[in-house]
This record gives structure tokens, C-alpha cells and sequence, in this order.
């Protein structure tokens, strides 16, 4: 088995990569394929807390790159579903501590036993951005609808075409996907919000999907539950639709007119 | 679809603007990412050379590398603060060979360095 890494990058915080990280490692795995999803944030993690498996951590990355632990031992099995595994960053101030042949040990490891390996970058273009990019088959530009975010989107999309591996070595480049988030159809309809095409054309790389802002990013957030197992949620649905394409699926894009208020909802004030 | 637009202009939103910010701010971040390696060198360069005659600043030089149809365009731009020329002690010219220009000490603006 040849495991595929495909790795989260936006430059911009806040976007929605560790969110949309989390989402699509496990509609990877509920769609069968074995997936391990992993935190290059290096000081600041905090995939765990959105997995759910914050009090499961033992041993993180750095204590396997540094080979004080085995990279099983460091593993975090989700409860949820056979295929998905965390493994979790290691909470170090040493931000220099992902070492890149450390790291192209480990990740060929995981290679071998996983078919998706899930690269959640921390924002930035320093070092751990880099490290977590630079591996990369696959990535997956989180963007929101908005000036700067657009624009560190455009950054990091010249910096996989220069700074990868895939770059360094004169290899086929690294298949690059724009995922839109937070998108909002209403301030759209409005004129208060780039459109998709906007943001397509602007960027000009295919469209992975776009995620509408939803209340229930927050609450998946809240109790530790990637979004793709709320079966209600746009937002979780989306990430399912996202996942589908990515796998070579051909999908309409959802969610992209405002939803219709009813008389009694708005009557009531209730969204 | 021509007169509809004219007819019905698309409204200035925010939206509008933004779009249209972002694709000027990119073209320019983008035109610089893809420069090749040696633009900052050469500008370094030209610097030190022209300031051995005249008072220059790193901003009032700019070197580009553009495109014009099927030819490759490098573009020199150099300002020069109301020609401020060095005293020739200064410069290259000191050895007699390369010639400085002959200034009129009575009009030649006095080289004075830079803050």
C-alpha cells in the first residue's frame, strides 16, 4: 500500500483547516479507506480537541520523530470508525522540532499501512507550514470569501508550485484543490460577499467544494465530533459532497442559494 | 447581453470592490514571485555603479522584467534627485580615464549625504 498525503494549507488562521482537516480525514474513512489525520501545529494543538480525543493523547509526533515512542504507540484509534486514526502534535515550544527527515521517516512509515494520510498545517509560511506542505501529493487551499485570506491562498498556492517536494524534484506538481469556506449564500445575494466564481476565477484552481457557514461547526466543535457525522448539518453534508469529488465523484455544488425562511420562522425570529 | 449590461451596470458593491482589489494587488505579488532570481543582485548592482557619479537612493531605482508580445522586456527606471552628482574624488573618475561630468562648482548642487 502507497498511502497518498494530502495536506490542509491556507496561510491565513482562522480559515477552517483544522475543522475541514478533521471533516475530511473522516469522510475518507467512512467511505472505506483507511485514513490517519495529522497535527503539524506544533505548540498549539488542537486537532485532538476537535477529534474528540484530547484525554487519549500519550505520546505525539515529536516523541515518535525523536524515537521515544513507536509510531502505534503514538496512534490514537477513533472511536467512531475502524479507519480513522489522530495522531496527535506535541505541545513543545520548540517550533523547529519537525525535523524534515524526521518527518519523511515517519510519513513513509504511515504510507505503508494508510491509503490517506491528512496533513492539518498550521497557518504561516514558517517553518512548520513548510515542513507540513512539503511532503504533499494532494492539497487542499481552505479559503474564505474574503480579501486577505484570498490573497495568503494565492501565497501558499506559489509556494506548493516552488517550495514542495514534488517542486524540488521535477515531479508531476502537487494536485491543488480550493475548498471554500464559510461561505455565506445570503451576503452573497447581497453584494457583501465574494462570490464562488469570484474566488475560482481569481485563484484559478478547481473547485473542491464550498462549505456554508453553519451553526453546526461550532457545536461539532464543541463536542469533539468532525462535522461529516452530522447527518443535518449543510456544512457536514458539504464536506461529504467535497470528499466525493476528491475521490474523482462527480457532484453538484449544494448550498449555494439562501435558504428560504419560512412564514412561521421568520414570524418567530427563529434562523 | 452587451445591452443588458449597459442598460443594468453591475452595482459597485462590496463585493465588487473587493474582487477588483484583490485581482490588481495579485497581479502585482504575482509578476514579482515569478521574477527570476537575478533582478535584486543586478539593481544592487547598477546602485553601486551609479552612485560612484551621483547621489542615488536604493527607492529611486527600480529594474523590471516584463513581457511585450513575443519579446522579453527588462525595464531600467532610474530617478535621479535633481542630479545630484558626487564630487569626482568620490567616484571611479578619480583615476583620470573615465571622465566625470564637468560641473561648474558655482552651480553644481552640493553633495550632501543622505539622512
Amino acid at each position: 500500500m502507497v498511502g497518498k498525503v494530502i495536506v490542509l494549507t491556507s496561510g491565513k488562521g482562522g480559515v477552517g483547516k483544522t475543522t475541514s482537516a478533521a471533516a475530511i480525514a473522516a469522510g475518507l474513512a467512512l467511505r472505506g479507506h483507511r485514513t490517519v489525520v495529522i497535527d503539524f501545529d506544533v505548540g498549539l494543538r488542537n486537532l485532538d480537541l476537535i477529534m474528540g480525543c484530547e484525554r487519549r493523547v500519550v505520546f505525539d509526533f515529536i516523541n515518535v520523530i525523536n524515537g521515544d515512542a513507536k509510531l502505534n504507540q503514538a496512534l490514537i484509534k477513533d472511536k467512531r470508525s475502524d479507519n480513522l486514526y489522530i495522531f496527535p502534535t506535541s505541545q513543545t515550544r520548540d517550533k523547529d522540532a519537525l525535523k524534515r527527515d524526521g518527518v519523511e521517516r515517519v510519513l513513509n512509515e504511515l504510507k505503508e499501512s494508510f491509503d490517506y494520510i491528512v496533513c492539518d498545517s498550521p497557518a504561516g509560511i514558517e517553518h512548520g507550514a513548510i515542513t507540513a506542505l512539503y511532503f504533499a501529493d494532494s492539497a487542499v487551499i481552505v479559503t474564505n470569501p474574503e480579501v486577505s485570506s484570498v490573497r495568503d491562498s494565492d501565497r501558499i498556492i506559489g509556494i506548493l508550485a516552488s517550495k514542495s517536494r514534488r517542486a524540488e524534484f521535477n515531479l508531476e506538481p502537487v494536485a491543488v484543490h480550493l475548498l471554500l469556506s464559510r461561505y455565506s449564500p445570503e451576503r452573497v445575494r447581497k453584494g457583501e460577499m465574494l462570490t464562488v466564481e469570484d474566488v475560482k476565477e481569481i485563484l484559478s484552481i478547481p473547485l473542491l467544494g464550498v462549505i456554508p457557514e453553519s451553526e453546526s461547526v461550532l457545536k461539532a466543535s464543541n463536542t469533539g465530533t468532525p462535522v461529516v457525522f452530522d447527518e443535518e448539518s449543510p456544512a457536514g453534508r458539504a464536506y461529504h459532497d467535497a470528499v466525493a469529488r476528491f475521490l474523482g465523484e462527480q457532484r453538484e455544488l449544494r448550498f449555494l442559494q439562501p435558504e428560504r425562511r419560512s412564514f412561521f420562522r421568520a414570524l418567530f425570529g427563529r434562523a | 447581453m452587451g445591452l443588458l449590461n449597459l442598460l443594468f451596470p453591475e452595482r459597485r458593491t462590496s463585493a465588487v470592490i473587493a474582487r477588483e482589489r484583490l485581482k490588481i494587488v495579485l497581479a502585482h505579488e504575482r509578476a514579482s514571485r515569478d521574477a527570476p532570481d537575478f533582478l535584486p543582485v543586478l539593481q544592487r548592482e547598477l546602485l553601486d555603479v551609479i552612485g560612484r557619479y551621483v547621489e542615488i537612493r536604493g527607492d529611486m531605482i527600480r529594474v523590471n522584467l516584463g513581457r511585450s508580445g513575443d519579446t522579453s522586456l527588462l525595464e531600467i527606471n532610474v530617478e535621479l534627485d535633481r542630479a545630484a552628482v558626487k564630487p569626482a574624488k568620490n567616484g571611479a573618475a578619480e583615476d583620470g580615464k573615465a571622465t566625470a561630468p564637468k560641473i561648474d562648482p558655482g552651480t553644481a548642487t552640493p553633495w550632501v549625504k543622505p539622512s
